[in-house]
Parts: structure tokens; sequence; C-alpha cells
């Protein structure tokens, strides 16, 4: 069900032949688009890449005061929606409609996806070895160019290429700027002609452009080991001491924090204040809150039970099937939901008419789109579950179906929880996906308040800006704590 | 009496890799201690014992029923053995009383009864039944993991390593009191290990297995005193392994000088097996042959030496903590008791009762 999507277009695109399509293609608005998409994630992923990787460093290995603040401060952006962000700026100043906008505006909502995993990285990093290249007479600089930076870099790679996944995913933000891009583009195409060849043809070059960054990160990651050789305890790294330029990069991180949260938050603030005095109809907003809370239940449910088994067969019976399981899922996390939105919506009407436009399909295509991440946070706890305990339970009388009730499932309750509430709390955000394929009069947060800001009332949109900000604080609290290992779940030993 | 653990005929292999290539064992009852440098297989043989792992050929029986052979697999849950994994595998949701309880019959999890009579039979205090396996010792949940096992009533306990991830202190008093219930329980067990003194110390037979092969099954005396390959020897008894000849059916000569043998062998060259603690050292002047100590290494109670003698063999030797000689002073080497001597010669004789291509390898000393 993952590889739908890439197979709904290449299909399409093979029906409507080279020749169309070429024609269709080959045109300076096309052109134009391309230029835009190409720019952005250059840009984008350039401006992350800086302040993710400065930002984990100071945090991570410098003497700065109050770290648990800062770090705090720096994951919290992705309590805001790139679209809520769009929409805080937008409403302060048009200025930011423009390509440095559209840049400015990206980076502040996405740099935590590098941030994160390389904090996590810097923090299991043996300090030993940056100590044992200090004392072969190497200077910061070089230590950290020739040997923090290439033991951390599958994580930087990989929030790399998470900030590009989004970039070319992106809708809501990229539509408010004002700045077009193949994403955009496909769903006004959508709007105007339905579903027409041409939002077929964008959108498999979107799906090209995917791959071709999963490409490049696997090639840049190579194949170099970089575990840990040895065993033993690491230590906690040595921090650099800061000294007079402490003051001068508090201010820095304090100016990020304020451009990436207090202006959109103030500004957030001050429509509510504005919406208000013109009274909020509270029986749509709790009918929104409701419909997105059931959504996000039933959505995180599907997924992580879709998951266990996903799991259980790369993590216990490796094989070319597993695998090749496992991997088809991770491309459909490269697949933006727009893609995935319209596969299901040409499927569902071809196939299962009866389906169309129920919550059948929604569901599907939650689960399609947010099944990797289901998949990675249970995959992280039950590999923790040595197979030991297995052949325990086994000679001890269990066949298959109670040692997974009696010993894995109870093992892997945190995960599945975890696994749970993050797939519930990214379908509570999620927009593009389910502006597509959500039926008529199924309103959530995230598309009520589109409909509101899309149609430049400011006002009306605050109060769901407000409940989606609220609904992603505990998201991305859990995604801080889990960066940050020091009290991870215990085993036996 | 039908034996605990019948092993006939076993191979077992992965593509392309034969792990075990005939494996032959008869557990009658007691303690059998396999032992082997790591790499062996013996943890194969265990887990195929257990039902893990499917054999190649060859039959497996326990308690007198059949469990393995040909077209016949009965699954590891309906083995009825004991399993006990390296570092005990203690399920860390569960508390010890739940764990010890795991696999009883459903109705008879709920009473604590059996729960406290396993962990008296380990020697451990009641109280630990409510606590969780984070909270114990590693000793402790290595015997948690033995009661776990025992609580069904196995005929037979498989035990992987078990004292390997234990402190030095805590292993000897955990192995005694590992064995000690194991007696008190009545079931046989099979421990792998690839300690010689835990599985000489422990076990009432012990199996020397090397590249997948027994090469020796017998009581710890006879294994440790008469190796029945030089393999055995090196490995168990840190013997030195010299060239030589026999002179005569009882007697050999090589480089530490003429040595009565234990074990009669037919005239002609020999592997001699020295064990360390045979080597006497004296200080220049005494008898034996002349040497050069080499290195040594202090332990406190003794100490272990090589010494190199005038032709470069190397000879291990024990030495008591009181006449500890420092590396390069000339020593003279002299060889206390009868040595064993294993027949090199071509053709296989009776005497030595070697296995088929065994004897005709040579041997390099140890250091």
């Amino acid at each position: 069900m993952s590889l739908m999507p890439l197979g709904y277009v290449l299909v399409t695109t093979a029906q409507l032949g080279v020749g169309e399509a070429a024609a269709f293609l080959w045109r300076p608005r096309v052109g134009e688009l391309l230029w835009n998409t190409v720019r952005l994630l250059v840009a984008g992923v350039t401006c992350c890449l800086l302040i993710g990787l400065a930002g984990a460093w100071v945090v991570e290995r410098t003497d700065l005061r109050g770290r648990g603040w800062w770090h705090a401060l720096m994951c919290a952006p992705l309590a805001v929606p790139a679209f809520v962000n769009g929409y805080g700026w937008v409403s302060t100043t048009h200025a930011v409609q423009s390509f440095s906008g559209a840049v400015m505006v990206t980076t502040l909502s996405y740099f935590p996806f590098v941030y994160l995993p390389t904090v996590a990285a810097m923090r299991r990093l043996d300090p030993a070895v940056e100590e044992v290249a200090t004392s072969l007479g190497h200077g910061p600089w070089r230590v950290f160019w020739w040997v923090t930076l290439p033991a951390i870099s599958p994580a930087v790679l990989g929030g790399a290429l998470l900030v590009g996944l989004h970039l070319l995913a992106e809708y809501g933000a990229l539509q408010l700027l004002n700045y077009p891009t193949l994403t955009t583009a496909i769903l006004q195409q959508y709007a105007t002609v339905f579903n027409g060849p041409a939002a077929t043809l964008l959108a498999l070059v979107l799906v090209l452009f995917c791959l071709l960054l999963l490409l490049v990160e696997h090639v840049l990651r190579g194949r170099r080991p970089l575990a840990r050789v040895g065993s033993g305890t690491s230590r906690a790294a040595v921090r650099m001491p800061l000294g007079r330029h402490r003051h001068t990069v508090a201010l820095g991180l304090g100016l990020l924090a304020v451009w990436s949260l207090a202006v959109p938050l103030v500004s957030l603030v001050r429509w509510l204040v504005k919406g208000t005095s013109a009274g909020i109809d509270v029986a749509e907003l709790s009918g929104a809150i409701g419909t997105t809370l059931g959504l996000g239940a039933a959505g995180g449910l599907l997924a992580t039970v879709t998951a266990v088994p996903v799991v259980w067969l790369a993590v216990r019976h490796r094989s070319a099937l597993s695998t090749f399981v496992e991997r088809s899922v991770y491309t459909a996390s490269a697949m933006p939901g727009i893609v995935i939105g319209l596969a299901l919506v040409t499927i569902s009407i071809r196939v299962v008419p009866s389906l169309y436009q129920t919550v059948v399909v929604l569901l599907v295509g939650y689960t399609v789109l947010f099944l990797p991440r289901a998949v990675v946070s249970l995959r992280g706890t039950v590999e923790l579950i040595p197979a030991s305990l297995d052949d325990v339970a086994r000679s001890l009388g269990c066949r298959g179906s109670e040692v997974m009730r009696r010993v894995t499932l109870p093992l892997a309750l945190p995960g599945l929880a975890a696994a749970t509430a993050l797939v519930a709390l990214a379908v509570s955000t999620e927009l593009t996906a389910t502006l597509l394929l959500a039926p008529t009069g199924t309103d959530t947060l995230a598309t009520k308040f589109w409909s509101e800001a899309s149609s430049v009332a400011y006002g009306a949109a605050a109060p769901y800006a407000l409940a989606l900000v609220i609904l992603s604080v505990p998201a991305t609290w859990l995604l801080g704590r889990l960066s940050t290992p020091g009290d991870r779940i215990e085993g036996a030993r | 009496m039908t034996a605990a653990l019948e092993v006939r005929g076993l191979t077992v292999g992965y593509p392309g890799r034969p792990v075990l290539r005939g494996i032959d064992l008869t557990v009658a009852g007691g303690v059998t201690a396999v032992v082997g440098p790591s790499g062996c297989g013996k943890t194969t043989l265990l887990r195929t014992i257990a039902g893990f792992h499917a054999p190649d050929s060859g039959t497996i029986s326990i308690a007198g029923r059949d469990v393995a052979g040909p077209g016949r697999a009965i699954p590891a849950r309906s083995r009825g053995l004991g399993f006990v994994p390296q570092e005990g595998a203690l399920f860390p949701h569960l508390s010890v009383a739940a764990n010890v309880a795991f696999g009883l019959p459903r109705g008879e999890r709920r009473s604590l009864e059996r729960a406290r009579e396993l962990l008296a039979m380990v020697d451990l205090p009641v109280e630990l039944l409510d606590r969780y396996p984070r909270d114990l010792s590693g000793g402790q949940q290595q015997r948690v993991a033995l009661a776990r096992a025992l609580a069904p009533r196995p005929a037979l306990v498989l035990l992987d390593e078990p004292f390997s991830s234990l402190d030095a202190g805590l292993r000897e008093g955990t192995g005694r009191a590992v064995v000690a219930a194991l007696r008190s329980a009545g079931a046989s067990a099979l421990i792998v290990t690839h300690d010689q003194g835990e599985a000489l110390s422990l076990a009432d037979q012990v199996a020397v297995m090397i590249e997948g092969r027994f090469l020796q099954v017998s009581s710890p005396a006879q294994v440790y005193l008469a190796p029945a390959d030089p393999r055995v020897a090196s490995f168990i008894g840190h013997a030195t392994l010299l060239p030589g000849v026999a002179t005569t059916r009882a007697a050999a000569t090589c480089a530490l000088g003429a040595l009565p043998l234990s074990k009669a062998v037919a005239p002609g060259p020999v592997q001699i097996a020295v064990r360390a603690e045979q080597v006497q050292v004296h200080r220049a002047g005494g008898l034996g042959v002349e040497g050069v100590v080499e290195d040594v290494s202090f332990y406190g109670h003794d100490a272990a030496a090589t010494v190199r003698l005038h032709g470069g063999e190397r000879i291990a030797a024990r030495i008591p903590a009181t006449g500890v000689p420092e590396a390069g002073v000339r020593v003279r080497v002299e060889v206390l008791g009868e040595v064993v001597a294993f027949s090199t010669a071509p053709t296989r004789t009776a005497e030595t009762e070697l296995p088929a291509g065994a004897g005709s390898k040579v041997w390099e000393a140890t250091p």
C-alpha cells in the first residue's frame, strides 16, 4: 500500500504517453516552478544546516548557561506548524512574500529537524575520540571538521533530508507567502480542473525530486563504519568555555528564538484579540477540535497497528521480503502528502467508488503518510528487546502468539504509545492530504484554519491556529526528550 | 534408567559452513560441561538441542523421547527442557515471582508456593519475589533464571555460558549454587562454557569440543590427566607441546630430556604434552635443561613464566610466588612426574586411540 502513490504517478504518466507529457512539461511556467523549487530547496536546506549545526554545537559543547532552556527553545518551533508560522509572518508584514521571505519562514520552521538529530548524535559521541585528536595536536576547528563532523554526519544528513522533503511537500506556508512551487501548483491545478493530467505530471516531477534527494543522501552517507569501537561507558564531553563571547552567543540564540517563536505567536495573539472582539464561533471551534482529535486517535491507532507486523518482520525475521516491505514504507515517507492525496482520490474513484469521500480513504491516506514515523518510533523499542527473551519464552512452552502477548507487546508498550501519540499529533496538524481527502463537511482545525487564513480572514483563523499550536506542544516535548538520551528505558541488564 | 539426553551423529551447518560435524553425546545424569574455544560450535549444539535450530542430520532424544531426527522435529516449546541463556534474560517487565512462574500452567501461576520453593532451592531470600530484574545483582539474576527454568520440572536444563557475564568473585559462588540447585531438583544439566576451570570444577562429565567435534568426553580428572588428543592437552591443561621420540613404550626424549610416560605409546616420533605445573624452574646450577626466562606474569599466589630453551622451544611453567625469577635470567628446567605422549607416526596405532587424522598434525608449542 505504501508503494501505491509511486505506482499511481508512474502508471498515470505512462497512460498519458511520452509525447504529450513532454509537451506539457516543456513550458516556461513549469521551468519557473522548477527554478523556484530548486532554489528554495538549496537555500532552505543550507540555512537549516547552518542554524541547526551551530545551535547543536553551542547547546551541547559549550559552557553556555541554561542549556536545558535553550534546548527547549531550539525544539519549540516544531510546535508551530509551518503554515501557522507563515500566517504569523504574512499577517505581520507582506515583505515576506518573496524568495528570501520564503527561505526565512521555512528555515525558522524546519531547522529543528537538523538540530534535534545532531544534538542527539553529539551526545552519543564518545568524547575520547575528540580528546585523542586534540592530544595529537589538532585545534578545535580541525577537530570539529575532521573528527566530530564525520562522526555525526549520518544524523546531520538525515536531518537535512527531512528538511528537503518537507520543503518539497510544503503547501500551506508557501501558498500564504505567495511563493509558487511544484506543490502549490499541483493543488491549484487540482482545484481548477479537478484531476487533470497536469497535476499528475507535476506530481511525477515532484516524486522524482524526492527520490533524487533520497539518492543524494544515500550516496553522501556512503558505507563508512561509524559505530563506536570497543566497549565501556563514554563520559560527558568537556565543554568549551565561551569566555567573553558568552553574551554574543546567548544574544544570537535569543534572537533566533524571538524570530522563530515570538513573531508568529505575538501576531497570533494580536489577531486572536482582534478576532474575538467580533466573537468566536464556539460551536464550530469545538466541532473542529472534536473531529481533529477523533481523526488523530483513529489515524494514530491505525498506523501503529499497521507498523507492528512491519517492525516485527524487520527486527526478528530479516529476509529479502521484510527488507523490501520496510524500504517501501520508508519510500512513502518521501512522498509528499499531496501525491498521496491525489493517488488515493484517483484510486478510490476508479476502484472502490463507494469509499470515495469517506473517512476510510482519509484514514488510509494518513496511514500511508505517517506509517514511517510509527515504524521508526516502534522499531527503536523493539530492537531493545533481546531475542533471547523469545527463546526463553518458547523453551517454557509458549507458542508464537503467546510470546507476542506475554513478552513482546508488554515490553514494546512505551514504543506503541509513543508511535500512536506521534502519528495522532501529526494527523491533527496535517493540511495538504486532508484538504484533498476529507469528506465534504468534515472540518479539522487545519482545514478550518486554512479556509479562513487563505481568504485573508486572519482574525477568524487565529483561534484555530492557537488550538493547532497547543495540540503540537506534547509531540514537540516528546521529541525533545527523546533526542537527549540519559534516562533510557533500562533492560534487565 | 533412560539417559536425560542422547545425541547421535548430529550435524548442523549454516549454508556453506558446517558447524557441528557428527556429534555423539550421552548425558546419563548429573552435570555435563561442553567446553571449547569460542567459535567451536558449542552454543550451536545447545541451541539445536533446545530446538531453536534445525539439525541437518542425526537424532536427539530427551529423557527417552525423540525430539529431532529424520522426519521428526518437536518445536522448542514442547521439548520440556529448561533453558538459561547468557546473562539470564529475565523478562524485565515481570517481577521475580512472575518470571519464575512464567512456564507454569495458567492455574498455578497465581500461587506463590512453587516460586517460593524454587527461590529457596537456588538459595535466594523470599523477599526478592516482589522485586524486578533491574533491582537484582548479576548473580541473583542468574539464579532467578535457573529457578525459572526449573519451575516446570524439566528432566534436562541447558545453560549457555551462564557465568561469563559475572565478576570473577561472583562466578565461583554462583556456579556452585547453580549446580547444587540442579542436583536438589534432580535435573540433569548441559553447561556450555569456554572456561576450563569452570568446566572441571562444576561438571561430572566434560566434553571437549574443537572445530565442531568432540575430541574427548570423560570425567574432569581423565580429561586433565589423560588427554586423548594434543589439542585437549593444550586447551584444558595449558600444556606445552613438544616434538620428541618414544625410545621405549614407557619413555620418550625431547628438548627437556628423557621423560617417563603415563600411558604406553608405540616407539617412534611423538608429541609430548608437558603441563605448566609439572615444570620446575631452578636457578642456574641445579638439575635439568638450561634455558633463559623470557617473560614472567606475576599473579600473587603464583606466577607463570615462559622459559626459552637453547633449541628455541618455549616452555610454560608455573612457579610458586616465593621464587619468581626475573626475565632474562638463566635457569634450569626440570619436569616432575610422568607426561602424556601422542604418537605422530603416519600409521594409526591402537595405543593412541586418536580420531582419524588428528595425530598426524604437528602442533607447535604454546607459549
